[in-house]
């Protein structure tokens, strides 16, 4: 599973890490960071999850 | 610049102390914060933090030492009360007074009462942590909720309350839900969506009284009859928090009149979110810039921003920068994501370009004196996003479609 981030879309709102923190971060200069792009298998519901919820549809998962 | 004071310690005040940071700000900064936890994030208290039990930590804005690598001295559970901008003073509810060099201004917004609304542990005004907590415990299987307003958190509870299996009543005053925010045509086609998930939606209804009984509210009486009530939650709009600036000279007038720049008119203060009303460049006729307050998360994000760069460029004597920008804002109703780039108005055209309620997504445009105004997506967020440009170079009604459609094809 490999996560790509659209940070042209990204609004750093924080959804995703609040919701996969084992993958998204948001820091204190306001930027969002991918953690993991290859997250294991055992987080691909979460991750699903994360990209459902983020309110600016910045999130996509390649296979 | 020795000492930065950010009143109000919620997203647009935590950004601006975030931002004079990364600008290489690193004297003392004091956030003044009349709540009593961190800093925290307000959009899932109407949603997940409700229906899925989420503890306090998880909508915290920034994890414990994030926040203190920042190196700010919170003053929690603590007050402004009065500003003096001739000696450069805040008071503050326990006694301090503190001198700034700098100071932003990042106070919100609170819930507006009704006329005659009375106070009881199952009457909710939500806005803050504290708030969701006193109605979390509440909504439980076949309670009867009664939200009054029908604007985004008002449906928003409504949905998360439904879901948890509550029996959902929404009062609304004007002839439809999210006039404000979507207009007549759309809001009348979300009335008919939360119709069918269950929930009972009455508009041009007129809340006359409550019913009380051993200090709880059993009853909310709309026309003449009462509409039985285990919890009551009003959602009927806010209003900002500028009292404790009365006799300070700053402009208030629904909220803290600023500049072009967020400045409020005083040199090194300026002010963030929803507290904010300013000319916004982005909106209105090139020249005629709208002056306008705006209610939502990303505008709180980027005026944080744009205001502890402008107090960071006025204090060293540098160029600010006028902020401007497109309205945004998100709302989940059930499983659906509205998105809204732009501004709506009452009596906009709107033009379906996509889709439709039926389908569960489309996308609509907005008209207003001929030119795009905003763009509506339900459940189609990319299209929304991309839609910003188009919106910022204010283009006809009937270009703007073209160009919508040019980008969904
Ligand atoms: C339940 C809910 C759901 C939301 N959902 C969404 C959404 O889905 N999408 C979206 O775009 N927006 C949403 N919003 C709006 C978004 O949360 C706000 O736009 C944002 O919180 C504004 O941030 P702010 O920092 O300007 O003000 P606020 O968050 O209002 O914070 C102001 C702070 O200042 C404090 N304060 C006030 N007066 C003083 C004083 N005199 N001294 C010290 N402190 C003071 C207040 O107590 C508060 O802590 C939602 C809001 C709520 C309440
Ligand atoms: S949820 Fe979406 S917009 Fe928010 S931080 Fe994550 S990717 Fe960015």
């Amino acid at each position: 599973m490999k996560i790509v981030v659209d940070f042209d879309l990204c609004a750093s709102t924080g959804g995703c890490a609040r919701i996969c923190p084992e993958v998204f971060e948001v820091r204190t200069d306001g930027y969002l960071y991918v953690l993991e792009e290859n997250p294991g298998e055992e987080l691909r519901d979460k991750v699903i999850e994360a990209a459902e919820n983020c309110p600016t549809g910045a999130i996509t998962i390649e296979d | 610049m020795n000492h930065v004071i950010v009143v109000g310690s919620s997203l647009a005040g935590l950004r601006a102390s975030e931002t004079l940071r990364v600008g290489g700000y690193a004297g003392r900064i004091t956030m003044i914060n009349a709540e009593t936890f961190a800093p925290y994030d307000r959009p899932p208290l109407s949603k997940r933090f409700l229906s899925d039990n989420w503890d306090d930590e998880r909508i915290a804005l920034r994890k414990g030492d994030d926040l203190q690598s920042l190196n700010i001295e919170f003053k929690n559970g603590v007050e402004a009360t009065s500003l003096h901008t001739d000696t450069k003073k805040v008071a503050l509810s326990n006694g301090e007074q503190l001198t700034y060099d700098g100071l932003i201004i990042a106070t919100g917004c609170r819930v507006r009462a009704l006329p005659g609304q009375p106070t009881a542990d199952n009457l909710v005004m939500l806005r803050t942590l504290k708030d969701a907590h006193q109605l979390r415990g509440q909504l439980v299987p076949n309670a009867k909720v009664v939200v009054i307003g029908a604007g985004f958190i008002g449906l928003e509870v409504a949905s998360t309350a439904k879901n948890l299996g509550c029996e959902v009543t929404v009062l609304e005053g004007l002839p439809a839900p999210l006039i404000r925010g979507l207009g007549a045509q759309m809001g009348s086609a979300f009335a008919e969506f939360h119709r069918g998930k269950g929930v009972n939606v009455r508009c041009g209804v007129k809340v006359e009284g409550f019913v009380e009984d051993a200090g709880r509210v059993t009853a909310v009486v709309v026309n003449g009859e009462n509409v039985d009530a285990d919890v009551v939650v009003v959602g009927v709009g806010v209003t900002p928090n500028t009292e404790w600036l009365e006799g300070s000279g700053l402009a208030l007038d629904n909220g803290i009149v600023c500049d072009a720049y967020l400045n409020v008119g005083v040199k090194d203060v300026f002010a963030a979110g929803d507290v904010v009303r300013w000319p916004n460049a982005a909106v209105g006729e090139t020249g005629a810039p709208e002056l306008m307050r705006i209610e939502h998360w990303t505008n709180a994000v980027e005026q944080g921003v744009a205001a502890a760069n402008n107090l960071l460029a006025s204090s060293s004597g540098n160029a600010m920068t006028p902020f401007e920008s497109v309205p945004f804002f998100w709302s989940d109703q059930f499983d659906k994501r509205i998105q809204f780039m732009g501004r709506s108005h009452a009596d906009d055209e709107v033009e379906i370009i996509t889709g439709s309620m039926e389908e569960g997504k489309l996308i609509a445009a907005y008209g207003h004196g001929g030119r795009l105004c905003g763009v509506l997506g339900l459940s189609m967020p990319k299209p929304v996003m991309l839609s910003k440009a188009i919106l910022a170079s204010k283009p006809s009604f009937a270009d703007g479609i073209s160009q919508l459609r040019a980008l969904l094809a």
